[in-house]
C-alpha cells in the first residue's frame, strides 16, 4: 500500500509542480498559488480557478470549481466512518478527501485497514501536491509539462487499479459501469463536474430487475441538494430516497473492499 | 477580489467534504441503504477515471491519453502490481506523444 501511494504521490509532486508554474506563469501571486493549493487542496479546480480568474472570471472561477468538487459530499457519507469521532480529526480528515485518498480507502477492507490507509493516503497526497506547488512556483516554466511525462494518463489508470477489486463485485460493477457511461456520455453537453455527480445514476440498475411499486428515481438529481437538505425526509438525498426502496436494496452487495487481500499486491502490508 | 474567490472556493470546497461525513453520523441510514454508499462512490471513482481518460474540456481527449489508460486497466485486469499499472500508463502515453501521436 506505501509503494502504491508514493506511487500516486510522485505523480501528484510533478502535476502539482506544473500547477504552480502555469499559476505564476498566468500572474496569480505566489500567496494565491499556495493558498490554492494548500487551504482549497482540488488539483481539478485549482486548474480550472487559475484559467478562469486569468481570464477575468472571478464568479465562474467559485462556481466551476464548487461544481467540480460537490461530487466530495458522497465520498465523504461513504467513507466519513475512517475519522472517528473526534471533532479535529473530523475536520483535518474532510480536507484530506480526495479523490485518490478515496479510492486508497475503499480498496482496503472496513476497519482498522482502511483507517490507516486513508491516513497515510491522506497525508502523504497532501505534503506532495502542495511541496510540488511550491517546487513548481520556484522552478516557473522549466517545471516541465505532466502530458510529455504521459502523467495525464497515470491518474485515471490508477485510479481503474484501485476500484478494480470492488468491480468484481456485480452490482458494483454495474452501477460503476452505468455511471461511467452516462458521465462521459454527458461530458461534453454539460459543464465539468456535473457529468461525474449523474454517475450516481448508475445506482438505478440496482432497480431494474425486480419493481416493488416505486418507479426508480435517479439518485443524481437530488444528490446535488443534500448539503441544502439535511433533513431525513424521503426527498432530501441519495440515500434516503433509496431507503424508500427497501425490498430493492441487494443484501450483500455493495462492499467495495472484499476482505480477500487485493491479489498481485499480496507483499504490499500498510 | 483574488482573496474572496480563494476564499470562497476553500470554505465551498471544505463544506461539501465535511456535510458528507457529518451527514453520515446525522442521518441515521439502515445497513442495507450505507451498503449502497461505497458502491455511489465506486461509481463516482469510476466516472472520474472514464472522463478523464477519454475527454479533454468536454472533447475527446486525443490518441496517446486513452490508449496509456487502456495498457494500465489491462496490467491492472491481469493484477500486476499497482506501480508497474501507474508507471506503464504513463510510459506509453509519453512514449506515443514522443513519436507525435497526439
Amino acid at each position: 500500500m506505501r509503494r502504491d501511494v508514493a506511487a500516486i504521490a510522485a505523480a501528484m509532486l510533478a502535476v502539482g509542480a506544473s500547477f504552480g508554474a502555469i499559476a505564476v506563469g498566468a500572474g496569480i501571486p505566489v500567496w494565491a498559488v499556495v493558498a490554492l493549493s494548500s487551504i482549497v487542496y482540488a488539483g481539478g479546480a485549482q486548474f480550472m480557478a487559475v484559467g478562469l480568474i486569468a481570464a477575468g472570471s472571478p464568479f465562474a472561477a467559485v462556481f466551476a470549481g464548487l461544481l467540480l468538487n460537490a461530487r466530495h459530499l458522497p465520498f465523504g457519507l461513504a467513507i466519513g466512518d475512517v475519522f472517528g469521532g473526534r471533532w479535529s480529526r473530523r475536520v483535518l480528515g474532510s480536507h484530506l478527501m480526495t479523490d485518490e485518498a478515496t479510492a486508497f480507502s475503499l480498496a482496503q477492507p472496513e476497519g482498522e485497514a482502511r483507517r490507516r490507509a486513508f491516513w497515510f493516503a491522506g497525508l502523504v497526497l497532501f505534503l506532495a501536491w502542495n511541496v510540488g506547488t511550491i517546487v513548481g512556483v520556484l522552478l516557473g516554466g522549466a517545471a516541465g509539462d505532466p502530458a510529455a511525462l504521459g502523467l495525464d494518463a497515470a491518474f485515471p489508470a490508477g485510479l481503474i487499479a484501485l476500484i478494480l477489486p470492488a468491480l468484481r463485485d456485480r452490482d458494483t460493477r454495474r452501477v460503476a459501469l452505468l455511471g461511467a457511461l452516462v458521465a462521459v456520455v454527458t461530458t461534453p453537453l454539460l459543464p465539468a463536474g456535473l457529468p461525474v455527480l449523474l454517475a450516481l445514476t448508475g445506482l438505478t440498475v440496482l432497480f431494474l430487475p425486480r419493481r416493488r411499486g416505486h418507479p426508480p428515481v435517479p439518485a443524481a438529481d437530488s444528490a446535488l441538494e443534500p448539503a441544502a437538505n439535511p433533513a431525513p425526509e424521503p426527498a432530501a438525498g441519495p440515500a434516503p430516497e433509496l431507503a424508500a426502496n427497501p425490498g430493492a436494496v441487494p443484501r450483500t452487495g455493495g462492499r467495495v473492499a472484499t476482505d480477500a487481500p487485493v491479489p498481485g499486491r499480496e507483499e504490499s502490508t500498510c | 477580489m483574488l482573496i474572496a474567490v480563494i476564499a470562497a472556493l476553500a470554505v465551498g470546497t471544505f463544506t461539501f467534504r465535511f456535510a458528507g461525513v457529518a451527514l453520515r453520523d446525522r442521518l441515521d441510514l439502515p445497513d442495507r441503504v450505507r451498503q449502497l454508499l461505497p458502491m455511489a462512490a465506486a461509481a463516482l471513482l469510476a466516472a472520474l477515471a472514464a472522463t478523464a481518460a477519454l475527454t479533454e474540456a468536454g472533447a475527446a481527449a486525443g490518441v496517446a491519453r486513452p490508449a496509456g489508460v487502456l495498457v494500465g486497466a489491462v496490467l491492472a485486469w491481469r493484477r500486476a502490481p499497482f506501480v508497474v499499472v501507474v508507471v506503464a500508463a504513463a510510459a506509453t502515453a509519453a512514449v506515443l506523444r514522443l513519436f507525435g501521436v497526439p
